[in-house]
């Protein structure tokens, strides 16, 4: 039953009515009125979203020209980290669903703030560091751009009791034009580099800190004094960073979570204990842009059936780009489209039958 | 994850862990970088090796070590032990000396240094006043005698080295009573040697640089007789009797001079030039040894003719018309004789020469016709040709072990079968519990095994690949080749030789299997050798086959070397590993990994551009796999691809040295801009994700035969692992045929996996644990019953080093099962990782296996299997020491090696159970012994003692009674008082000193021998 199932459905674009109505009618269309399931939609970027609340849902209906593909999962293979979900009622009944899966999977938070683009960088933990530092994020998944900068040894100045102190420091010396570092504009050459990735860098060589951060280029977060204090956020206002996704975080140790979190909170990611809880299955890598895990054994509503193979090609073209695969079912799923258009040198002849003979991790 | 970091809060496993792992740096290896001094002592029958930097190391009877290092690492220039004490005195360039003792601690004994001391002028005179030239350690142990540049001789009082300001010997004083028209004040410049008569204490030789030399009376302090010598002195030698002794100088000569209290101003008996008449080179040392036949020998080190033998090492023995000018590889820095040990004999009687050269230690037995070497137990000179690699393995069935031996032995035929000469102290390490072998591989083509069990690192087998090669050097054209009638009459010695004929023949890969005696050897140029370990010499042909690594990659030109021409037609080798196969890999890249399984008989080996399988019982290739990225310019064209031809790099020497002449002013102007660019721009990393397209991701880093769960679950199968420099993991399913049908069907295989690490970082190690989570044994390791088999039923779990982390997976579907972020976390990468068993010092029957790994950083970790929690971490290597943490090898059971020189191996221990360390005692010979160290170093000499020996058999005839005339001696001699007594009353007569000794000495024999009954 929870192949792929398409079904095609019309709506009262002016008048949607209440998103419960609507998840309603879905799952009696699919017959599947006894399961958690999630709903998203592809929006005008092709990218997906989800349905949970009546606002989102209107703007869904909206933005449908012609058709809105919707998309229906289960609840419990959503991988929340993909976007925002539900509402605090709806995440409880997640959860239960959660706990008969075998695998134990960390309650993720969710938010109810819809995003349509993809994140480059972000300032996050604001509400746990002092003014003066800033912790920013680098996405480089999926993304071609070079992260683009280069460190130097240094000092820098430190108040202690004894009165100022000079203490070697790392700093970042250089830029690279059109690079990830640049182009967020949350980096600038002279900041000091604090920490990477919740390690201090204190007491570490350069050339320990450049292995740290190569060895994190995937998900860098790296905790910087900026050099140029001017543009640090003010406390009062969130929206302040230049990404525009500046928000609170939830860092999983901090006591006191606020009410907001940030849109692709990985929790694996932080510095939480990501081995010692999570066996990460080789198809769900926390540092792959999400999107592409969605489509995982779950069932696809169509609303146009044509633009299935249009989607599901562009994935692969960033699923390649990043050298990396899900698990066995996809390939089915696209070997029977005829879509692959990666080399075969990424998936070896006889190599479909098996499962996942090429492995990203 | 970073609950990992934090120390684990389980009581047990913590205190399990203390019983688990213990590092200690145990024993050094081989022979120490740059030394600088050397020293012996008769006495204790230990010699004493100084390095440049500061260390000072003892060695005496295999397994007898002890080392020292002194804190200021200066050079030390110096070594003298203090006669019949466990003591001795370095003196270092700083012009500082160091009292260094042997004491027993806790069973064993101990070095340790007990006093330091620097001379100092009275204020404001030069520091040359002081500057020590010659140290010369008294025999009544009581005082040292420094002589000194300014010509001043101070004496220094033992053991707290405190200078005896009444007693210095001034050049002022000397002079008295030396005429004045034959010297002056400048006559007494520099104390270029300081010499006791080896049988009245009471008298000094001092030589001065001048070519003055002074016999000294120290009672009535002043010179008693004087020698005018007309070439500036190099040194001084005693002939055993006193009567007479020996000068030798700069100009290559050396002087016999009579000692007699009659006159003042002595004439020169004897003097030659050895090797004149054309100008010689200075001969800096010399002995006159005394024997039976009245023929004796004269050792001298120099001396060789400046024009056309001035470069050459040498150190000269003439005896009667037998003379030989041994030449060594490098510079000598210091030798000495063993002679007869025995006070009362009359003669020298010299049983070997010890020779320290810049690079290793020569023993020339003496008594043996020919002067052939002594292999030497310890201090072998592993660098004799650079180390390009090394291999460990544990624990050599015996039967391995005996054939080795058998096959080196059959190599040392050509040395003296004298036991080791130097043979002081007493080794009570208990006897290492199991063989192990060290192989190193070589820069020439060679591998040396060796026995790597005891304290004592000792060569065993040498096995050379080279003459399956054509080279165009002639292995026949050595220096060796020296007409009959060749003056000076040259012999080379030691087997230093740094000067590869053919880099391409450089050894980078070794496997050996213990249990079936399969070697494989791969080098530089892309060659790989299986051999076979066969007793008797043989002639055959090795089987050639060429692995071509690029298959159908087209258009790219490999700018490196050349691969290596072979023999056509059979080859004669030598008992011992013997090839039977050579794979050439195309292009001849150096061999970057190399796996050998001798029973599925196939060995795997990588470059940088793919990796293959070979059939070694089939002789026939199975497949290769290119790993090349198609855009990796740099690692198609070879290394060697940037390094200039030999001919232009020559021509820009020549011209850089032409520009240097012409204009070093300005250079050094231009020097001063550098050095302020380099301020302004200071060292900045590059912060970039790996990727793809970087340089040599396709250089195969490891290789690993396994057989599990590739396909299914249900069957298993052999398997061929591969991980690159690009984070691939490349793996193979095998058929390998049964064994009834091996040679028929080909062995087939078929990729089955392809594993891309998202971190793209080096693979350096692939290995799967078994259902018990246990590493899967070596290939016929179960079938020699010496390894539980693997547990074929639980899940199998693949685990992947990669330099920033450890990963588990299941198998035979790959999902990330566990992992450990090392360089996220702490910055630092892996180098090297073995599965080492760790045994408990507690109990005998628990030992658990963990991953031991070295970083980049020099740390050692112990990462605990398969749950990858790290458990301790060591500082090892200085992170600075590329080359010493490049060449690190780790044993089965937490032992590991590494180079602190090219010279030396650095033997460690990571676990409680098997250590390998110096454990030994040096006793103070007692007084039964106190016989024995008189007269036996020209240098020292106890003439008190001799009295007091040359007393005591006159109370055993008295005894008459041999055996209670010893206890009698025991007694006598134990007893200072009684001593100080038989000294006095001998003091009468000094005159007829000489003569009643050698009345006495035959009293003496009978004394020695009655002791050796």
């Amino acid at each position: 039953q929870f192949g792929a199932e398409f079904r095609r459905f019309s709506l009262d674009r002016y008048k949607p009515g209440k998103f419960e109505d609507f998840y309603k009618l879905i799952l009696h269309i699919h017959h599947i009125a006894n399961l958690e399931v999630m709903i998203g939609y592809a929006d005008v970027h092709g990218d997906l979203l989800p349905i949970n609340n009546d606002d989102n849902f209107f703007k869904a209906v909206s933005s449908a020209h012609p058709l809105l593909r919707v998309f229906i999962q289960r609840q419990d293979e959503v991988d929340y980290s993909n976007f925002g979900t539900n509402t605090l009622s709806r995440k409880k009944k997640a959860l239960v669903t959660l706990r008969n899966d075998n695998l134990r999977r960390r309650p993720h938070i969710n938010i109810s703030m819809p995003h349509d683009f993809r994140p480059v960088s972000s300032i996050i933990d604001v509400d746990i560091l002092p003014e003066t530092h800033r912790r920013v994020r680098l996405y480089r998944h999926g993304c071609e751009k070079p992260l683009g900068f280069y460190i130097r040894d240094g000092t820098s100045v430190r108040v202690t009791p004894h009165g100022l102190e000079k203490v070697p420091g790392i700093f970042i010396s250089r830029m690279v034009p059109g690079g990830l570092a640049e182009s967020t504009g949350l980096l600038a050459v002279n900041d000091e580099v604090l920490e990477v990735n919740g390690i201090e860098v204190a007491g570490k060589t350069l050339d320990q800190v450049t292995d740290m951060m190569i060895a994190n280029s995937h998900n860098l977060i790296i905790t910087v004094k900026p050099a140029n204090q001017r543009n640090n956020i003010i406390r009062s206002s969130r929206m302040s960073g230049s990404s525009g996704q500046s928000t609170d975080s939830t860092a999983s140790h901090h006591s006191l979570p606020t009410s907001h979190v940030l849109q692709n909170f990985h929790p694996d990611e932080m510095e939480s204990d990501e081995e010692a809880d999570i066996v990460i299955e080789g198809g769900l890598e926390p540092q792959h842009i999400p999107k592409l895990h969605s489509l995982t054994s779950s069932s696809l509503s169509r609303i146009n059936g044509s633009s299935l193979s249009h989607r599901l090609q562009r994935d692969l073209v960033l699923n390649n780009s990043s050298g990396r695969e899900s698990n066995g079912s996809i390939h089915k799923l696209l070997s029977s489209l005829k879509t692959d258009p990666r080399h075969s040198l990424v998936i070896p002849r006889g190599g479909i039958e098996e499962d996942g003979t090429v492995i990203t991790l | 994850m970073r609950r990992f970091l934090r120390p684990g809060h389980d009581p047990v496993r913590e205190r399990l862990k203390r019983d688990l792992f213990q590092f200690n740096k145990t024993v050094e290896h081989g022979f120490p970088h740059q030394p600088s001094a050397l020293g012996y002592s008769p006495f204790l029958r230990l010699m004493a090796i100084g390095t440049r930097s500061g260390a000072i190391k003892l060695y005496g009877a295999p397994g007898v070590e002890f080392m020292g290092l002194h804190e200021e690492n200066n050079t030390v220039m110096q070594i003298h032990f203090i006669p019949d004490q466990c003591q001795l005195v370095t003196l270092l360039d700083d012009n500082s000396l160091h009292l260094w003792s042997l004491k027993q601690q806790g069973g064993a004994s101990e070095l340790r240094e007990e006093h330091r001391f620097t001379l100092k002028g009275p204020p404001g005179s030069p520091p040359s006043a002081t500057q020590v030239t010659a140290v010369l350690p008294h025999s009544s142990r009581e005082v040292l005698y420094l002589g000194t540049e300014s010509g001043s001789i101070f004496v220094a009082e033992l053991p707290w080295l405190r200078v005896l300001e009444g007693r210095t010997i001034s050049p002022e004083a000397v002079l008295q009573r030396i005429p004045e028209d034959n010297c002056n004040r400048r006559s007494c410049e520099l104390v270029e040697a300081l010499q006791e008569h080896p049988k009245n204490p009471d008298q000094i030789l001092i030589g001065y640089s001048r070519g003055l030399i002074v016999l000294w009376d120290l009672q009535s302090n002043q010179a008693t007789q004087h020698f005018l010598g007309s070439q500036q002195l190099e040194n001084l030698y005693w002939q055993r009797d006193g009567s007479k002794f020996i000068s030798c100088h700069y100009d290559g000569s050396y002087t016999q001079w009579p000692v007699s209290s009659d006159n003042k101003q002595s004439e020169p008996l004897e003097n030659t030039v050895p090797y004149g008449p054309f100008p010689c080179k200075a001969i800096s040392k010399i002995y006159w040894q005394t024997t039976k036949n009245g023929l004796p020998y004269i050792i001298f080190q120099g001396g060789m003719p400046r024009a056309s033998y001035g470069d050459r090492h040498s150190i000269s023995v003439i005896h009667g018309s037998q003379q030989t000018a041994f030449d060594f590889t490098s510079r000598v820095i210091d030798f000495f004789i063993i002679f007869s040990s025995d006070p009362a004999a009359e003669f020298d009687d010299p049983s070997a020469l010890v020779a320290l050269a810049e690079e290793e230690l020569v023993v020339i037995d003496l008594k043996s016709a020919g002067w052939p070497a002594v292999h030497p137990p310890y201090l072998a000179s592993l660098h004799c040709s650079a180390i390009t690699c090394s291999h460990h393995v544990s624990n050599i069935p015996l039967k391995l072990w005996e054939r080795i031996i058998s096959a080196g032995s059959k190599q040392n035929m050509h040395y003296s079968s004298m036991p080791w000469p130097i043979d002081g102290g007493t080794n009570i390490a208990p006897d290492p519990p199991q063989r192990d072998l060290l192989l190193t591989g070589h820069e020439d083509g060679t591998v040396r095994f060796w026995d790597a069990s005891g304290v004592c690192l000792h060569l065993l087998y040498k096995l050379s690949t080279v003459r399956v090669f054509l080279t165009d050097a002639d292995p026949n054209d050595n220096m060796n080749t020296l007409g009959e009638d060749e003056w000076p009459p040259l012999r080379k010695v030691g087997t230093f030789d740094p000067y590869s004929d053919d880099p391409r023949l450089g050894i980078q890969k070794i496997y050996l299997c213990k249990y079936s005696g399969y070697l494989a050897v791969a080098g530089t140029a892309g060659q790989v050798l299986v051999m076979e370990l066969n007793d008797e010499d043989a002639e055959h042909v090795v089987d050639h086959a060429e692995a071509d690594l690029l298959q159908d990659q087209e258009g790219y030109r490999w700018k490196g070397h050349e691969k290596l021409k072979t023999r056509d037609g059979p080859v004669r080798f030598e008992a011992g590993f013997q090839p039977f196969v050579l794979v050439q890999c195309q292009p001849p890249a150096v061999v970057t990994s190399l796996a050998l399984h001798s029973e599925w008989k196939l060995v795997a080996f990588g470059t940088s551009h793919g990796f293959g399988l070979f059939d070694h019982q089939q002789k026939r290739l199975v497949f290769v796999k290119c790993t090349l990225h198609p855009s990796d310019q740099l690692a198609l064209e070879g290394p060697l691809s940037r390094v200039k031809s030999l001919k232009k790099s020559l021509r820009q020497s020549f011209r850089r040295i032409r520009r240097s002449r012409v204009s070093s002013r300005k250079r050094r102007g231009a020097a001063g801009n550098a050095s302020e660019e380099m301020e302004l721009a200071p060292v900045q990393r590059k912060i970039e994700a790996r990727s793809a397209e970087d340089s040599f991701t396709g250089f195969v880093r490891t290789l690993y035969f396994a057989d599990t769960f590739l396909r299914d679950s249900s069957r298993h199968c052999p398997s061929l692992w591969a991980g690159t420099n690009g984070g691939t993991v490349y793996a193979f399913c095998l058929r390998v045929p049964p064994a009834e049908r091996r040679m028929d069907e080909p062995v087939r295989a078929e990729q089955a996996k392809e594993i891309q690490l998202m971190h793209r970082a080096p693979v350096v190690g692939i290995l799967v644990l078994d259902g018990r989570s246990t590493p899967l044994p070596e290939p016929l390791e179960v079938a020699h019953d010496l390894s539980k088999s693997p547990d074929m039923q639980g899940s199998h779990q693949l685990l992947v080093v990669s330099e920033e982390q450890f990963k588990v997976f299941t198998l035979p579907k790959v999902s990330s099962k566990l992992k450990l972020k090392l360089t996220a976390l702490e910055g630092c990468r892996v180098r090297k990782v073995t599965v080492a068993n760790f045994g408990s010092c507690k109990t005998d029957d628990y030992s658990e296996n963990d991953l031991a790994v070295l970083t980049n950083l020099g740390d050692i970790q112990i990462i605990s299997l398969p749950f990858l929690k790290l458990q301790i971490r060591y500082p090892c290597i200085r992170k600075e020491d590329v080359s010493g943490i490049a060449s690190c090898v780790f044993t089965k059971y937490g032992q590991g090696f590494y180079l602190i020189s090219p010279s030396e191996f650095e033997r460690f221990s990571l676990s409680t159970k098997w250590l390998v360390e110096p454990r030994c005692i040096v006793d103070m010979p007692e007084v039964t012994s106190n016989n024995h160290m008189h007269n036996k170093s020209g240098t020292e000499n106890a003439a008190r003692k001799s009295r007091g020996s040359g007393k005591s058999p006159g109370d055993c005839e008295e005894e008459d009674e041999g055996k209670s005339g010893r206890l009698m001696e025991h007694a006598l001699l134990n007893d200072e008082k009684v001593l100080k007594e038989i000294q006095s009353t001998l003091e009468g007569g000094r005159g007829s000193f000489a003569e009643r000794n050698s009345a006495r000495s035959p009293l003496g024999h009978g004394l020695s021998n009655g002791g050796a009954d």
